[in-house]
Formats: structure tokens, C-alpha cells, sequence
């Protein structure tokens, strides 16, 4: 797929809540893991927002810091080693770093509901799904344990677990695990969260299971209002469902535009190549899968330059020299490439205020 | 779990009448003389009539299945006899009698029964309370001074033997400071505060000797399964659930944690019977360690059989014991 040349959208979002302040910030975060090896900065500098009701996608390889942001947002990762170096993550306008344990706790799991990629090892395995259920719903909601288990049946069955009420009893691995990760969804949603992360939720799970999953995300966003970080590396999956796509690689966002402008048109030379690497579904089926050449870099210091210009196909001279700032072209697609004249601005703007 | 715990045990039967045979066979074989501690002035021929009435002139088979008859069958209806105040039979049953003392071996076992209970089962009650805080603080503040302190101290506790540190406090407690009895008093009857607080000093010392050197080796195990559980990725869930750190570490964890360590702690119980043979001779405790020894040095076989194979009965059992505790806190362990 060529780089368009800002092209018109073909499609506006398919929803439009702009109007609205946005429930999750993430401003210029930055993390750093200290390892036997030195510190590695995992992420640079990562911005982004949710309004309510809204699905932002976040895509990118292995190791791009897309888990590591979602974790960091909600002081999930084990410190040491890692360590928040900068930036700020909002709730409402409320920083979330200045809050205090007590109201970091109400936040995680009472506003902020959290799912993980791994259903077969998220789940307690000595606790009943019931219990596991009930315990956000008692801490949080302060419902008694009747009240808190007839909520929890609710709960199962708005997730398509049949006969649910018996089934609160059963442990985990009764359960299998596309119905596993409908439970984590469940424990997600036990208190009206907000916001929800997902962060790689389907990777774990086979294709019709995946489909099943993301019907249910579909459905559940429209009931309950709230806004979904929903992070992947299959663009298959974030075409179906998000209004918002943000491109990450090397603990930046690369590339943030709506779903259909960065279908239609991607602008930073690793979204293309990654919109590249989907396989057709129709004509010959090509001997090799399309692939990236190369590997993203573990970072000892924050970048330079382009973190991307060592496998771009399009770098030159100022790419090597200097990490290019992301930048909005006025129509919300937001790119990070010195081949953008709104990169280019955005540059020399920041460099004349200064 | 019923099915197959009655399946376990029926399968034990056979295990234990060949590790019975086996013990037999081993003691036999060993060149123990029962006269050898009688004076020198005995004659030979005195001494072969003392043998043979002791029943050593019939065959190994025919001795073992006169044992394996009063240990089987004439013992335990000796003790339903007892129990129930029932009369089976005429009551005139050949019992597994000791060859040093001419008494009933059971009857040995059972005087000596209460001291080994007391002092080894109190030790391994003070080595899990010790050890499960110090396992989990360790693990939870991993590399911390707490964790380091503790690493030292496990490793101390599990490289000093226990006749040193018996020695050790000996000299300390007993000696130098005269807080505490060294010789442990048996014929003590608790009865009023002056004698109960006797029983407790006689009791501190070969407990805590015994306690500190179980707790060692407990701790390393809990610490080791706390970190190995802290790293799993449902300890993450609860966080982000919006849990406590304590009910993430004392439920969630703790929970998990437990499995494996209830297991090694339910293994380790026969132990609590056979009686800690070095810390019961260090301190004079009469117990069941003590009659072993002495059966061994005296030749006395019957004593030393049964001992033996009651032990190994206990081993079975609390190996079955350990198998459901198993199933019972892990719900991913199913036996049927």
C-alpha cells in the first residue's frame, strides 16, 4: 500500500464524540526499566485520550510498549524495575500519580476496568469465578455478599455464560478459555467502569472465539457508554471495532488518526508497513507472508532519531539525525515522519518557541 | 476422593506386609546377640536356653509369622479389649513382648508416646508459625535486610546440627545463666501453676532447638513458593481489580502459596513420632527416640521391629494424608 500524499478521508469516523472532555489522558508518559544491563526506555514520551463512549485502537509489534503504557497507566507494573520517569496519566482530570493507595484502589477496577491477554493464567485458580467476581463488586460497590453474588450472575449472564447462577461456583479451569476471558470481561465490568482497557484480550484465543468476544465488546460499549482502550498487533481486529486507531512503535505513537483515514491512507512508513503485512484474502496465495525486515530496538537511551529509520525503506539524511515530533495535519490524523510537511512545521514551531 | 482414598489404603496393605517382611528380614540378618549384655559369668549352654526361650530356635519364616500374628491380630484386639471393656476369646493372647524388659511392647510405646508428642510435636508446631511469616515477608520484600537476615538465618539454622545448638543452649540457658532445667523431667505431673510452669521451662529448650532447625527449612520453602506465585499473572488481576495489597498477598497469595509447603509440612509429620532421636538423648527426654536407641544397643528386636514398622505405617498414612490435603486446597486436583 503506497503512502497517500493527505488525501481526503474517503469515510468520516464512524463516530464522532469530539465534543465531549476526554475521561483518560495520557500525557507524554515515560517509562524506564532498569535491568541488569543498564536502563531501557521503554517508552518515550506516549500521549493519547479517550473520550466516553469512545474505541481507541492500539497497535504495534511485540515489544512496541503498548501493554507496558496500559500497565504504567494504572501503576500496575512491578517496580522496581520499572520506573515512570515522566509525564502524567489523567482520570478525569484527576492526576492519577498524586492520588493516594486508597484512591489508586477505587480507581483500578471501580472506574477503570482492566482485561488481560492471557485468560488461562489471569484467573485465580483456587478461588471460585464467583468469588473472583464478587471481590471488586464488595470492595468498590460496598454490596453484601448476597446482593454482590446475585450481581455477579447478572454479570456472567450479560457476557453469554449459560446458567450463569450455577456456574459462579465452578473454578477456572471448569471453564474454558474463550469463557474464561468472558469472565475477565465480567470482573472488568463489575462496576460500571469508565474506561476499559483491554490490553491484547483475543491474542490468546482461536479466530471464532476472537469473533465472539469482539461482538460482545461491540455490544457492551453501546450499553454501558463507556470508553475502551483496546490494545492488539492484529489490524483485522482493530478495523472492526475501533473509531480511533494510535500506531506505536519503539514506546512512541508513530501514527493516530480515525479507522478509516489510516485504512485509506497510512502516513508513517512503519503504519503502512504493517498495513502491508495483513494477508489478502483473495487472489494467489503468495509463497511467503509480507514481514518487516528487521527488529524493533531495545533502547538505552531515549531516541535521537527516527527509532523507525533504521528499517524504513523511505529514510534519509534528517531521519537519522533527529526524532521527528507527531504532529496534526488539522483533520485529526496525527503523524511522526520527517516525509510530512506537519512534522516538518510542527519542528520548526517547536524549535522557534524555544 | 472417598473412592480413591479407600482404594490408596487398600492398597497399602500389601506395600506394608512386604516392608514388614523387609524389616524383619534386615534385623534378622544383623549379628545382634539379645545376651550379649548379660554378665560374662553366664555359661554358653545357659545362654543358648535363654535364646531359645526367647523363641530364636524356630525358622526365620515361622518367627515372622508368630510377629506378624501378635502384631496383627493379638495387638490391636488387646487394645478394642481395653477400649471397650469386651472380653473376645478367652483373653489369653501372646503379645509382642520386649526382650529387655520381659513387658509388652505396646505397652512401652504407649508410656513413651505423651513426652515425644509434646516436646517434637510442640516443635513443629513453633517451626511453622515461625517459619510461614518469615516465608512470606521475605518473598514480598524480596533482597530486603528482612529477606537477607532471613536467608542467614535458615542457613545457619539448617547447617548447625541439633545436637550443637542443643549444647549451645545448654551451656547458655542451663549453665551460665541456670534459667532453664537441662535434663528433662518425665515423672513431672502438671497439676497446679508451679508444676505447669515447670513443664513449660523443661519444655523450652529441646523445642526450640528442634523448632528453630524445622522453621529453617520450612521458611526456604514458603519464600521460595510466595515468589514463585507473586510472579503469576492473577496477582495482577487482583491489583487491578482494585485489592488491598494485603488480601493480594494474604489471600490471593497466601492461598497458592500454601499447596505445596502443606504438602512437605503433612511429609514430614512421621517424623513428629519417630521423635528426634539426637535432641531426645541431648536433653534426657524419655520418648519414643530414646526406647529406639536403647532397644537397638540392647539387641532387643521385637522393640526395635515394631517401632520400625509403625513407623513406616505412619509414612504411608500421612503420605495418603499429604495426597488429600492436596486435592482439598488445590480444586484443579481432582482424584476421581
Amino acid at each position: 500500500m503506497p503512502l497517500a500524499d493527505g488525501a481526503p478521508l474517503s469515510r468520516a469516523p464512524a463516530a464522532d464524540p469530539a465534543g465531549e472532555a476526554p475521561v483518560l489522558e495520557v500525557d507524554r508518559l515515560e517509562v524506564v526499566f532498569d535491568t541488569r544491563g543498564g536502563a531501557v526506555h521503554a517508552i518515550n514520551g506516549v500521549s493519547f485520550s479517550v473520550r466516553p463512549g469512545e474505541l481507541l485502537g492500539v497497535v504495534g509489534e511485540s515489544g512496541s510498549g503498548k501493554s507496558v503504557t496500559m500497565m504504567s497507566a494504572l501503576d500496575l507494573l512491578p517496580s522496581p524495575p520499572a520506573r515512570r520517569t515522566g509525564g502524567a496519566i489523567r482520570y478525569q482530570g484527576r492526576d492519577v500519580s498524586s492520588m493516594g493507595p486508597k484512591a489508586l484502589r477505587k480507581l483500578r477496577g471501580g472506574d477503570i476496568g482492566f482485561v488481560f491477554q492471557d485468560p488461562m493464567t489471569s484467573l485465580n485458580p483456587v478461588f471460585t469465578v464467583g468469588y473472583q467476581i464478587c471481590e471488586p463488586l464488595r470492595a468498590h460497590l460496598g454490596l453484601s455478599r448476597k446482593q454482590a453474588r446475585k450481581r455477579a450472575a447478572e454479570l456472567l449472564a450479560m457476557v453469554g455464560i449459560p446458567s450463569p447462577e450455577a456456574r459462579l461456583d465452578d473454578y477456572p479451569h471448569q471453564f474454558s478459555g474463550g469463557m474464561r476471558q468472558r469472565v475477565m470481561v465480567a470482573i472488568a465490568l463489575s462496576c460500571e467502569p469508565r474506561v476499559i482497557i483491554a490490553d491484547e484480550p483475543t491474542t490468546a484465543l482461536d479466530v471464532t472465539i476472537q469473533a465472539q468476544i469482539l461482538d460482545l465488546v461491540r455490544d457492551l460499549r453501546h450499553r454501558t457508554g463507556a470508553a475502551i482502550v483496546w490494545v492488539t498487533h492484529d489490524l483485522g481486529v482493530i478495523a472492526g471495532i475501533a473509531d480511533r486507531v494510535a500506531v506505536m512503535y519503539a514506546g512512541q505513537i508513530v501514527e493516530e488518526a480515525p479507522v478509516a483515514a489510516i485504512f485509506a491512507g497510512p502516513r508513517h512508513p512503519y503504519a503502512a508497513a504493517l498495513l502491508e503485512t495483513i494477508p489478502d484474502v483473495e487472489g494467489e496465495r503468495p509463497e511467503r507472508l509480507t514481514t518487516i525486515p528487521g527488529q524493533p530496538p531495545i533502547l538505552r537511551a531515549p531516541p535521537a532519531a527516527c527509532a523507525f529509520a533504521p528499517r524504513c525503506a523511505h529514510a534519509f539524511d534528517r531521519c537519522h539525525a533527529q526524532n521527528p515530533p507527531l504532529a496534526d495535519d488539522g483533520t485529526g490524523h496525527k503523524a511522526a515522519c520527517w516525509l510530512r510537511p506537519e512534522t516538518v512545521a510542527a519542528a520548526e514551531a517547536g524549535e522557534g518557541a524555544r | 476422593m472417598l473412592t480413591y482414598t479407600i482404594r490408596r489404603l487398600a492398597f497399602a496393605v500389601p506395600t506394608l506386609l512386604v516392608i514388614s517382611f523387609l524389616i524383619f528380614g534386615i534385623l534378622d540378618l544383623a549379628p545382634s546377640d539379645p545376651t550379649a549384655q548379660l554378665p560374662l559369668t553366664i555359661p554358653p549352654e545357659v545362654r543358648e536356653k535363654i535364646r531359645l526361650s526367647l523363641g530364636l530356635g524356630d525358622p526365620f519364616i515361622v518367627r515372622y509369622f508368630k510377629w506378624l500374628v501378635q502384631f496383627m491380630v493379638n495387638e490391636p484386639l488387646n487394645i478394642l479389649e481395653q477400649w471397650t471393656g469386651w472380653t473376645i476369646g478367652d483373653g489369653e493372647r501372646l503379645r509382642v513382648l520386649s526382650w529387655q524388659t520381659r513387658s509388652p511392647v505396646v505397652d512401652l510405646i504407649v508410656q513413651r508416646m505423651p513426652q515425644t508428642l509434646w516436646v517434637v510435636g510442640m516443635s513443629y508446631v513453633v517451626g511453622i508459625v515461625i517459619a510461614i511469616p518469615i516465608g512470606v515477608i521475605s518473598a514480598y520484600r524480596q533482597y530486603s535486610w528482612f529477606d537477607q537476615f532471613g536467608t542467614l538465618f535458615s542457613m545457619v539454622g539448617f547447617s548447625i546440627p541439633t545436637f550443637f545448638t542443643g549444647l549451645l543452649f545448654i551451656v547458655i540457658f542451663s549453665v551460665t545463666l541456670g534459667w532453664l532445667p537441662s535434663i528433662y523431667d518425665t515423672t513431672l505431673v502438671v497439676e497446679d501453676w508451679d508444676s505447669f510452669v515447670a513443664q513449660v521451662k523443661q519444655m523450652i529448650m529441646p523445642t526450640m532447638v528442634l523448632g528453630l532447625y524445622n522453621a529453617s527449612q520450612l521458611s526456604r520453602f514458603m519464600r521460595a513458593s510466595v515468589l514463585d506465585n507473586l510472579n503469576q499473572d492473577y496477582v495482577r488481576t487482583a491489583r487491578a481489580k482494585g485489592m488491598t495489597e494485603k488480601v493480594v498477598l494474604l489471600i490471593h497469595v497466601l492461598r497458592n502459596s500454601m499447596i505445596p509447603v502443606v504438602t512437605v509440612i503433612a511429609l514430614n509429620l512421621p517424623q513428629v513420632f519417630g521423635g528426634a532421636i539426637i535432641t531426645e538423648q541431648i536433653f534426657r527426654v524419655n520418648g519414643l527416640g530414646q526406647l529406639l536407641i536403647g532397644a537397638i544397643e540392647g539387641g532387643d528386636i521385637p522393640t526395635v521391629q515394631t517401632l520400625t514398622f509403625i513407623f513406616a505405617v505412619l509414612i504411608v498414612v500421612f503420605n495418603l494424608i499429604a495426597d488429600v490435603l492436596y486435592g482439598i486446597l488445590d480444586p484443579r486436583i481432582r482424584y476421581d
